[in-house]
């Protein structure tokens, strides 16, 4: 008799594999079509972000967060300005923490559809991916009006951000939140009782709550696992205290709860965006100590003081107190941190990024074991990964 | 931080509070644990990690069962190299507490793998980024770099431009690595300003000395 049992089989997916969302070489060891170790090799994107920022000014350290997760930057540089607040202690006025949670709701949403969408088309649906990227592509206007920019917005900095949103765009950005619903619901009316998007989803990539604290989850795919674990609410900054939104939570931790999880979140970020509007005062945008933040166009070109304060802005920049602070978002991904460590130049002595895909990535292993091949393609884009910030 | 404790004062008792609380739980002295803008740190040795993070993560009012990051900040002058950081987070209490531990280039730190399943990358990438090598790790393998990189970026005395740099050559049909070339050196430009003295900072040196609305004035005088 020969020996019935077969060789595990070594199988290469990607690094330039559609549903890879992005460059993730997985090696998976299979037992026919059974998942019985994956190993996601990673860095395929890395850039040294980190190293590169020890090499900036502070002020030139912030658009690297644009390129971390590409699809929500605003969310991200909402964090590194934050840290610096907190180290020099700066008050951002009313209307930039209004306008800087409103883009933040925006920039959920972005990634929301982005994510839900090509998790669709990873399981077989196109057309929601067809759809949303009409929806986004809005929202990117919205941003561009803003900053000048549909991705690479550079628009948060310390202090508040960088030009007031210009007449006009509060009412279009209403107009169309009031439209937006009625996309969820075509969204979710192709997919929420989809016979073949269940059968994919439900039951798959089961996160139980204490194998998600352990993993280091964090944001919709923790609160799926039903802990109603959100930074916005537990440790809430700007204005997100005097908002009123609620957190959806899942009970079952599997694919089909981070779904559900992120489309409610959607719906919630729509009440934020118009509690934003209704609320958004007037006055400055950005804070008036121009030792961190640039002068007013105007003054510079009749005050020698807003001059010089120019000049010095953008050339030694501003010297952040030593010491070191973790401070952390809910990005639409999750928990996104900053662990900044200054030495009182005004360069960043060490700057950390925690970004919650990564952690979300290393956890491909413990929930795709066992499962079918083509199920480890919906962990993956349930789990929401994007290599911009993986790799860093 | 919890979000009903809006006064200074009330916070300051709460952080203090808990910091007595910690240096019972982790048998430290409290000069050991500072508070800097409202977060906690710890300062241990290498030998007592384990034993507190098991402490923090199982005992009762500790409950620090989120591991959220671990990293390293290499200071080239000391003799202890590098400091390992590990952010903790207490989902229970809405706590964060960060464990700063100083370690000597060659020493090994011990694998918390044991304790917190995402220690596992995280290690990982402080052993490619620093070098830094963790005892009872497993598979400490490189997680960033390229296969067969040599050298650990984010210590302070690898270049920003790297070592080597990669091409395609036409003739060998492949993918070649070769010293790294610049067209133009490396430009680290110093802006920092030789008068606003060295060990302070630019604004607490501001807020003593001058009065900008003095300034302001004074200028528009011209």
């Amino acid at each position: 008799m020969t020996d019935p049992t077969i060789k595990p089989l070594t199988m290469n997916f990607g690094p330039q594999h559609p549903a890879a969302h992005g460059v993730l070489r997985l090696v998976l060891e299979m037992d026919g079509e059974v998942i019985e170790r994956a190993d996601p090799h990673i860095g395929l994107l890395h850039r040294g972000t980190e190293k590169l920022i020890e090499h900036k000014t502070y002020l030139q350290a912030l658009p690297y967060f644009d390129r971390l997760d590409y699809v929500s930057p605003m969310n991200q540089e909402h964090a590194f300005a934050l840290a610096i607040e907190k180290m020099m202690q700066i008050e951002v006025p009313l209307r930039g923490q209004y306008i800087r949670v409103l883009y933040c709701e925006i920039g959920r949403i972005l990634n929301h559809i982005l994510n839900l969408t090509t998790f669709a088309i990873d399981v077989g649906a196109m057309t929601p991916l067809l759809w949303g990227f009409e929806e986004r592509e809005h929202l990117m206007e919205f941003y561009e009006r803003a900053s000048g920019a549909r991705l690479h917005a550079a628009y948060f900095r310390p202090g508040g951000v960088h030009q007031d949103i210009p007449d006009g765009l509060l009412e279009d950005i209403s107009a169309w939140a009031k439209r937006f619903p009625e996309y969820i619901d075509d969204l979710e009316g192709l997919l929420t009782e989809n016979r073949i998007f269940k059968q994919r989803t439900v039951d798959i990539g089961v996160v139980t709550l204490d194998e998600a604290l352990d993993l280091g989850f964090s944001g919709p795919c923790i609160r799926a696992s039903g802990l109603p674990w959100d930074l916005r609410k537990s440790q809430p900054y700007d204005v997100y205290d005097e908002l009123d939104f609620d957190i959806p939570t899942g009970k079952t931790g599997d694919c089909y709860a981070r779904y559900l999880v992120r489309v409610e979140e959607m719906r919630q970020s729509l009440r934020i965006i118009h509690q934003c509007i209704e609320k958004m005062p007037s006055g400055p945008v950005l804070a008036e100590d121009h030792k961190v933040t640039p002068p007013r166009r105007d003054d510079m070109k009749t005050s020698m003081e807003a001059l010089i304060h120019h000049f010095k802005l953008y050339t030694e920049g501003f010297h952040v107190p030593a010491g070191s602070t973790y401070t952390a978002v809910e990005a639409p991904k999750g928990e996104f941190g900053v662990y900044l460590v200054s030495d009182g130049s005004n360069k960043p002595y060490r700057c950390k990024i925690r970004a919650p895909g990564f952690y979300f990535m290393a956890s491909i292993d413990q929930l795709s074991r066992g499962h079918m091949l083509a199920d480890s393609v919906a962990i993956l884009g349930s789990l929401d990964v994007v290599f911009g910030e993986i790799d860093r | 931080m919890p979000a009903d404790l809006k006064t200074q004062s009330d916070l300051a008792n709460v952080l203090d509070e808990q910091k007595q609380h910690l240096a019972v739980v982790l048998q430290k002295a409290p000069e050991d644990i500072s508070i800097f803008r409202g977060e906690i740190t710890v300062r241990l040795t290498c030998d007592q990690l384990i034993f507190a993070l098991t402490r923090l993560k199982d005992s009762t009012g500790g409950e620090f069962t989120q591991l959220s990051d671990i990293t390293a900040v290499d200071y080239p002058g000391r003799s202890e190299r590098f400091e390992l950081i590990y952010q903790l987070l207490s989902v229970k209490l809405n706590q964060r507490l960060r464990l700063v531990v100083p370690i000597a280039e060659n020493a090994v730190a011990p694998s918390v793998t044991g304790l917190f399943t995402c220690a596992d990358w995280a290690e990982r990438e402080v052993w490619d980024m620093f070098g830094i090598f963790f005892d009872g790790h497993g598979d400490l393998r490189r997680l960033l770099t390229d296969y067969g990189f040599e050298g650990h970026p984010l210590r302070k005395d690898f270049p920003l431009t790297g070592t080597v740099e990669v091409r395609y050559d036409d003739s060998e049909q492949r993918v070649v690595y070769e010293p790294v070339q610049l067209t133009q050196e490396f430009r680290d430009f110093d802006f920092e300003s030789p008068w606003e003295g060295i060990q302070t900072s630019m604004r607490q040196v501001d807020a003593s000395m001058i009065d900008p609305a003095s300034l302001l004035k004074g200028d528009q005088n011209d």
